[in-house]
C-alpha cells in the first residue's frame, strides 16, 4: 500500500493543500504534487490497465519516460487522453480519469485478454485476419478498432488556444539539471545569447535526490546559487515546463512550453512553441534507468529504484514499508540509502552480479541490509498487492531458493543516456561494453550546413554517470573549470538481460519488456525465431517501442534481448531510429494561432464586402472566395445561376474579375520574352490591341492562359488565371533568372494593385456612355482593343474582350477605387436590369461558347492541340517554351484525346468526369474507355445539358453517338458536335 | 493585460522600382531626398523611405496622395534606362504596432531575429502563413502585407497582442 510518509518532499509545500477528483473520487495533495505522487500518497497503486491484456499497473518511472500512468485530464473542450501522472502537475480540482479499462479501473473485463495471453502471440493478428478478405472490412477490422487505443479521443474542439513564439540564440541547453545549468552559465559568460529549457517545473535535476555533494554545497543549495546567477544574466532566457522536442536541420530545434498544464487558472494561452534557430544546441537530457526482465516485473509495486527514490525525497510518498531491491549495478544502493533514511525498511537486495564492492555498496551494508550476490527474481508473490519475491539463482532456471516477504520492489537494470535530440538529425552512437549502453560518439555529430557538429551531449546525456563524470566532461566541453566533488569508483555493472539467465518458456512469457504496448521476452524470442531479424522488423512485427511512450524503458533492453537470440552482438543488432518529439506533442500546439478564422489566409478581392452584404453564395478558387452565384431569397443556386446567365445573354451582367492575374512585363526585351513563354506570337501585337495567349509548361502541356494587351513598345500587362497569378510570375522569374539572365525584362505582379470588373451583355456600352468620359464606340474601341482613360470620376483601363461571347468590357481600377466604380455601375445599369453574376454563370457561359478553362479542360497532360486550339500555337516562332515537347511522337497519335462537344440524345446533363464507354476491356478486366468529360453544365440559354470532353480522334466524329458513364444508372448516349453551342458566328460580340 | 494596440493604416504610397540599383538611387534621391540605402536597410526623406527589397528592386513609401507626382518626376529622370516604375500604393495594407511588447507579439508570428535587426533594416519574411515585411517606425513596428490578405493579417496581429 502506497502513503505519504510523515515527512519529507522537497517539492510539496504541506501548507498548501489542495483537491483534485480521480476517477470521480475527491482526492487531497499538496501543492507541487504530479498526479502520480498524489495517487500514491492516497493509496491508489493501479494507475492503469495495459493496452494489449488490461493487465492493472502502477507507475513504473517518475518523469516523462513512464509508460503505464497514462491519464486522460480535464474535461469537455479541455480533456486531453493519454497525459503522463507523473508529468502532471496537480492544480485545484483538477479532474483526472484512468483509461482502457471497463467497467473501472479495479474490475476491468478486458483482462481475459490477460488470461488468454498465450493465445496472444507476437504477430497475432498478422496471422490470424488472413481470410476471408470480405472479413477483414466487416468483422476484424472494427473489432481490433474497438479494442484498440489507449486514452479515449476528445469529443468536443479544443477550448484553449495556442501560440508560437520564434526565439534566435548562440546556444541552446536543453535540461535543466546540474550539467545543463553549468554548461548555460558558461555559455552566458562568454556572451553568448543562451536560451535554457526544462521540461519539468523544478530545476537541477535528480542531483538533490542522489544526495550529491558540489563545491562543498549540497546539490540544493549549488542549484539555487547556479539559477541566482542565471536568472541576472541578461543574456540568458529560463524556460520552464519547457520541453525540447526535437532537433531539425540548420540548428532548428522545437520546443514546447506549458503554460497553464499545471495551474488551475486556465486563461491565456496553454502551450506555446518555441521554433528557436540555435548555432549550437546542447543536449543535457540526463539518463534513463532500465527495468531488469524478470517474471511478473510490470506488477503494481514493481518499481524503477531511481523513481522509488524521486517519489520517497521529492514528494514524501513511499510505494510500501519493505522494499527489496534487485539490481545489476550500484545506483539502485542510493535507494536504499533514501529508504532507510525515510524510516522504511530494505529486507534485502538481490544483486545479480558475482561481487560489489564499492563504497556506496559497503555503506549500504554497514547499515545492516543483507545483500544477496548471484541471485535474481523467479517469482513475484502476493494477489493484488505484493506479498513477497521468490529469489532464485541468476546463473540458474529459477528453482527458487527463498522467498522474501516485501510489498514494494525497486528494480535498476543500469542506466542509458537520453540520445534522442542528439540521434533525432543524425548524430551516431557507440556500445559501453562495461556499463551496456549507448552513448554519443563526439566524432559522428549531426553536422549543420558547414559539415560543422552542432549539438553537443554533455553530463549524463554523453554517458558521464556519476557526478564527478558529469562535472568533468561539462568543463572540458565548456572549457571551464570543474566544480569540485568527490569522485567515485562504483563497482562494475554486469550486463543482465533476463533474470535468471536461463529462464524457460513459461517465466519468459512474464518478463515485459514494452509495458505500455505489453511485449514480453518471449515475444522478442518469437519474432527472432520467425525471421524478423532486423531491429526495426522486430519492433514492428512485435509493436516493441511503438507505443506512445516509444520505447524508452524497452528499447534496449529489447535489442539485447533480440541480440542474444540472434547470437549476435548488441551494437550489431543496432537501435531502432530515435525521432522527435521525444514525447508527444499535441496537434492544437502544433497548429498554434492557426485555427478558427486564423486557420488559413482567406484571399478577398477589394469587392468581398460588397458580395458578402448581398448573399453571395461562396466558392473557394485557390485561396480567394468569389461569388459562385447570388441567390435571391427563396431561389436555388441553379435557378440563381439560370437568371444570372439569362440576364447577361439578354441585357447586362456584371463581374468581379479582380483575382484574374496582372503581371507586368517590362524592357526592351519584353517582346521577345513573351514570344518564348506563350506558345503564339505577341511580338507582333500592336500597342493598344489584347491578344489571347497560351503557355506551356518544357514538356508542351497546356499550363496557363490568358489575355496580354500590348500596353507600349516595351510594356505588355499579361493576364493569368486566377489561381496562376504568383506562379506565373515564379515561373517567369525563374527563367529571367536562370535562363535568359541577361535579357532586360523587369515583372512586376500587379495583380493586388488592380481590381478588375466585367461588364458583359448587350447593354454593356450604353453603361459606359453613360458614365462617359471615354469614347468606347465600336470604332475607338474594336473588339479585342483597350483604351486608358477617365471613365465617370475613375481612372481607368478598359479592355474589350470577352469570355461570354457577348459585347465585353474588363474596366480596371486602382484596389482602392473598386467598390464606388463597382456602385457607380450598378447604379448606372439599372436600366438595363444589370445583374451581378458569379463564378458558375461564367463557366456556364464560356462552356455554351466553347471556350476551354485551365483545371477543367487541362490537368497536366493536356497539350493546346488536343484542345484544337492550334490556331494559337505559332508554327513561324524559331522556339517557345514546350515546343520541342509538343513535337514528341505520343502527341501526333491520331487516337489521341481531344476536345469536342457533347449533347445528350435525351437533353440530360452528363456527368462530370464520366467516361466514354469503348468496346471490350483491359488486361485488368476493366471496361475500356475512349473519352471523358471536362465541363458539363445545364445551359439556361438553350434549355438543356451541354459538355465539352475529350474523346478519341473527336473532332474526326462529328455527329457519331457515344456513351457515358452514370454512378449507379445506366450509362447515357450523347452525340459528338462541336464544342462552340452558341452564337457559333460571334454576332453577339462583334457589335 | 496587454498594452499593445494595432492600428489599420490608411492606403499609404508605394512605388515599385525595378533597374540598376546605383540609376534608381540617384533619381530617387534627386526627386525625394532619400540616400541610396544598403542591402537590407531603408533611408528616409521628406517623410518617403527608400527600401531596399531585392538585387535590382526598391520600393519607396511616401504619402499616396505624392504616387503621382513622384512617379513621374522619377519616370522622367529615368526615361532613357532599363528600369521599371509602378504604383503599387492600392495592392498592399500597412499596420502600426505600438507598445513595449510589440515585438514580443511579432515574435509569435515572423521568424525573425529582431536583435540581429539593424536600426533601418527592413525585414521582408513570413508572417505566419502569408508574406509580410515589417520595419522600425518611430518607437513602434509597421507591417505590410498584401491587400487580398489584410484581414487575416489584422486578425492575426490582434490575436499575437492579447496575450
Amino acid at each position: 500500500m502506497s502513503t505519504r510518509l510523515a515527512k519529507g518532499g522537497r517539492l510539496i509545500n504541506r501548507d498548501r493543500p489542495l483537491g483534485i477528483r480521480f476517477d470521480g473520487r475527491w482526492m487531497r495533495a499538496y501543492q507541487g504534487d504530479t498526479l502520480a505522487s498524489a495517487l500514491l500518497a492516497n493509496g491508489q497503486l493501479v494507475m492503469g490497465r495495459s493496452f494489449k491484456y488490461h493487465r492493472p499497473r502502477s507507475v513504473m518511472a517518475c518523469g516523462p519516460e513512464e509508460p503505464n500512468a497514462l491519464m486522460g485530464i480535464g474535461q469537455g473542450g479541455r480533456f486531453e487522453p493519454n497525459r503522463r501522472a507523473t508529468q502532471q502537475i496537480v492544480y485545484e480540482g483538477l479532474e483526472a480519469r484512468s483509461q482502457n479499462a471497463w467497467p473501472s479501473l479495479d474490475f476491468d473485463i478486458g483482462r481475459v485478454n490477460d488470461w488468454g495471453a498465450r493465445f496472444l502471440p507476437a504477430g497475432f493478428y498478422y496471422k490470424t485476419f488472413l481470410a476471408p478478405r470480405p472479413f477483414w472490412k466487416h468483422v476484424f477490422e472494427p473489432f481490433i478498432r474497438r479494442a484498440a487505443g489507449l486514452g479515449a479521443a476528445p469529443a468536443e474542439p479544443d477550448e484553449d488556444r495556442y501560440e508560437y513564439t520564434y526565439a534566435h540564440c548562440d546556444t541552446l541547453v536543453v535540461g535543466g539539471g546540474i550539467a545543463g545549468l553549468l554548461a548555460a552559465r558558461a555559455a552566458s559568460e562568454r556572451g553568448e545569447r543562451v536560451v535554457l529549457v526544462e521540461q519539468a517545473a523544478h530545476w537541477g535535476g535528480r542531483a538533490p535526490v542522489d544526495g550529491v555533494v558540489i563545491d562543498d554545497l549540497p546539490a540544493d543549495v549549488w542549484v539555487k546559487n547556479a539559477m541566482e546567477v542565471l536568472e541576472k544574466a541578461e543574456n540568458v532566457t529560463m524556460l520552464p515546463h519547457c520541453e525540447g522536442s526535437g532537433v531539425y536541420d540548420h540548428g532548428y530545434v522545437l520546443c514546447n512550453e506549458s503554460l497553464t498544464d499545471h495551474i488551475a487558472e486556465k486563461a491565456g494561452p496553454r502551450q506555446r512553441v518555441w521554433r528557436v534557430r540555435a548555432k549550437h544546441v546542447v543536449t543535457a537530457t540526463g539518463a534513463i534507468e532500465r527495468p531488469l526482465a524478470f517474471p511478473g516485473n510490470d506488477r503494481p509495486g514493481v518499481v524503477l529504484a531511481s523513481a522509488l527514490r524521486d517519489y520517497v525525497v521529492n514528494y514524501g510518498v513511499s510505494l510500501g514499508d519493505r522494499t527489496v531491491i534487485v539490481t545489476n549495478n550500484d545506483d539502485a544502493y542510493r535507494t536504499a540509502l533514501a529508504l532507510l533514511e525515510a524510516g522504511l525498511q530494505v529486507p534485502a537486495i538481490i544483486d545479480a552480479r558475482g561481487a560489489a564492492d564499492s563504497t556506496l555498496v559497503n555503506e549500504v551494508r554497514g547499515l545492516g541490509v543483507n545483500v544477496h550476490l548471484e541471485r535474481g527474481i523467479a517469482k513475484v508473490i502476493g494477489g493484488d498487492t505484493i506479498t513477497g519475491v521468490a529469489v532464485c539463482l541468476q546463473a540458474g532456471e529459477g528453482a527458487v531458493l527463498q522467498e522474501i516477504g516485501c510489498d514494494c520492489i525497486a528494480m535498476s537494470g543500469g542506466w542509458s543516456p537520453v540520445v534522442h535530440l542528439w540521434s533525432h538529425c543524425g548524430g551516431k552512437l557507440n556500445w559501453d561494453e562495461a556499463r551496456a549502453m549507448f552513448y554519443p560518439d563526439p566524432t559522428r555529430p549531426p553536422t549543420d550546413g558547414n559539415g560543422e557538429g552542432f549539438v553537443t551531449p554533455i553530463g549524463a546525456a554523453s554517458g558521464a554517470l556519476t557526478t564527478a563524470e558529469v562535472l568533468a566532461n561539462v568543463a572540458e566541453t565548456m572549457d571551464i573549470a570543474a566544480p569540485a566533488t568527490e569522485a567515485e569508483t562504483p563497482a562494475p555493472l554486469a550486463p543482465i538481460w533476463m533474470m535468471p539467465q536461463g529462464a524457460g518458456p513459461e517465466l519468459r512469457a512474464k518478463m515485459w519488456l514494452d509495458y505500455q504496448n505489453d511485449v514480453k521476452v518471449s515475444d522478442l524470442r518469437l519474432a527472432a525465431q520467425e525471421g524478423f531479424e532486423s531491429v526495426e522488423h522486430a519492433k514492428r512485427y512485435t509493436t516493441l517501442g511503438m507505443a506512445t511512450d516509444q520505447g524508452k524503458l524497452s528499447n534496449i533492453n529489447g535489442l539485447a534481448v533480440l541480440a542474444d537470440r540472434l547470437d549476435e552482438s548488441i551494437p550489431k543488432v543496432g537501435t531502432t531510429t530515435f525521432r522527435p518529439p521525444y514525447t508527444p506533442v499535441t496537434i492544437g500546439a502544433l497548429a498554434g494561432e492557426a485555427k478558427g478564422d486564423l486557420f488559413q489566409p482567406i484571399r478577398r478581392t477589394p469587392l468581398h464586402d460588397w458580395h458578402d452584404a448581398n448573399g453571395a453564395y461562396w466558392e473557394p478558387v485557390g485561396q480567394w472566395r468569389r461569388p459562385y452565384c447570388y441567390p435571391k431569397p427563396g431561389e436555388s443556386h441553379a435557378d440563381a445561376v439560370a437568371r444570372e446567365v439569362k440576364n447577361t445573354r439578354q441585357s447586362l451582367g456584371i463581374l468581379d474579375a479582380s483575382t484574374l492575374g496582372k503581371l507586368l512585363v517590362r524592357g526592351p526585351d519584353a517582346a521577345r520574352f513573351l514570344d518564348m513563354v506563350y506558345t503564339n506570337m505577341m511580338s507582333s501585337l500592336k500597342p493598344g490591341r489584347c491578344r489571347y495567349g497560351l503557355m506551356c509548361d518544357e514538356n508542351g502541356f497546356l499550363m496557363d492562359d490568358g489575355v496580354v494587351a500590348r500596353i507600349d513598345d516595351q510594356t505588355f500587362l499579361c493576364h493569368t488565371t486566377s489561381g496562376g497569378a504568383e506562379h506565373i510570375h515564379i515561373w517567369m522569374e525563374d527563367w529571367l533568372q536562370c535562363e535568359w539572365w541577361d535579357w532586360k525584362v523587369h515583372v512586376v505582379n500587379l495583380t493586388e494593385q488592380f481590381a478588375q470588373i466585367a461588364l458583359v451583355g448587350p447593354s454593356a456600352r450604353n453603361v459606359l456612355e453613360a458614365l462617359g468620359g471615354m469614347d468606347v464606340s465600336a470604332g475607338a474601341l474594336p473588339f479585342m482593343g483597350w483604351v486608358e482613360g477617365r471613365l465617370g470620376d475613375f481612372n481607368v483601363k478598359v479592355y474589350r474582350i470577352s469570355f461570354s461571347g457577348e459585347l465585353s468590357y474588363e474596366i480596371a481600377v486602382p484596389a482602392n477605387q473598386a467598390q464606388a466604380l463597382w456602385m457607380a455601375l450598378l447604379e448606372a445599369g439599372v436600366a438595363d436590369d444589370i445583374t451581378p453574376y458569379g463564378t458558375e454563370a461564367l463557366h456556364v457561359m464560356r462552356a455554351e461558347k466553347g471556350f476551354v478553362m485551365i483545371g477543367d479542360e487541362t490537368d497536366g497532360t493536356v497539350i493546346p492541340q488536343d484542345l484544337g486550339l492550334d490556331w494559337a500555337v505559332s508554327k513561324k516562332k524559331d522556339d517557345f517554351l514546350g515546343k520541342r515537347g509538343q513535337q514528341r511522337a505520343e502527341f501526333q497519335k491520331p487516337d489521341r484525346w481531344k476536345l469536342v462537344g457533347l449533347e445528350t440524345l435525351d437533353g440530360s446533363v452528363l456527368e462530370d468526369g464520366a467516361y466514354a464507354i469503348a468496346d471490350g476491356t483491359n488486361d485488368n478486366g476493366q471496361t475500356n474507355t475512349q473519352g471523358r468529360v471536362t465541363s458539363t453544365y445545364y445551359s439556361p440559354t438553350l434549355e438543356r445539358g451541354i459538355a465539352m470532353g475529350l474523346v478519341a480522334n473527336g473532332p474526326q466524329r462529328m455527329g457519331e453517338v457515344i456513351k457515358f458513364t452514370r454512378i449507379g444508372k445506366d450509362p447515357v448516349a450523347a452525340r459528338i458536335v462541336s464544342p462552340v453551342f452558341y452564337d457559333p458566328d460571334g454576332e453577339k460580340q462583334n457589335v | 493585460m496587454s498594452d499593445i494596440s494595432v492600428t489599420a493604416l490608411p492606403p499609404l504610397g508605394m512605388i515599385t522600382l525595378r533597374g540598376d540599383l546605383v540609376l534608381l538611387a540617384k533619381a530617387v534621391a534627386k526627386v525625394t531626398g532619400c540616400a541610396k540605402p544598403d542591402q537590407r536597410l531603408s533611408t528616409t526623406s521628406n517623410g518617403c523611405r527608400l527600401i531596399w527589397m531585392s538585387p535590382d528592386e526598391y520600393m519607396l513609401v511616401c504619402d499616396h496622395i505624392d504616387v503621382a507626382d513622384i512617379t513621374a518626376k522619377i519616370s522622367v529622370a529615368l526615361q532613357k534606362e532599363f528600369a521599371t516604375i509602378a504604383d503599387v500604393s492600392d495592392a498592399r495594407a500597412a499596420f502600426d504596432l505600438a507598445g513595449t511588447e510589440a515585438q514580443v507579439a511579432l515574435s509569435r508570428l515572423v521568424p525573425v531575429d529582431f536583435a540581429a535587426m539593424a536600426p533601418t533594416e527592413v525585414r521582408r519574411t513570413r508572417m505566419a502563413q502569408v508574406p509580410a515585411a515589417l520595419w522600425r517606425e518611430g518607437q513602434g513596428w509597421r507591417v505590410i502585407c498584401f491587400r487580398s490578405v489584410s484581414r487575416y493579417a489584422e486578425d492575426l496581429l490582434r490575436n499575437a497582442a492579447r496575450t
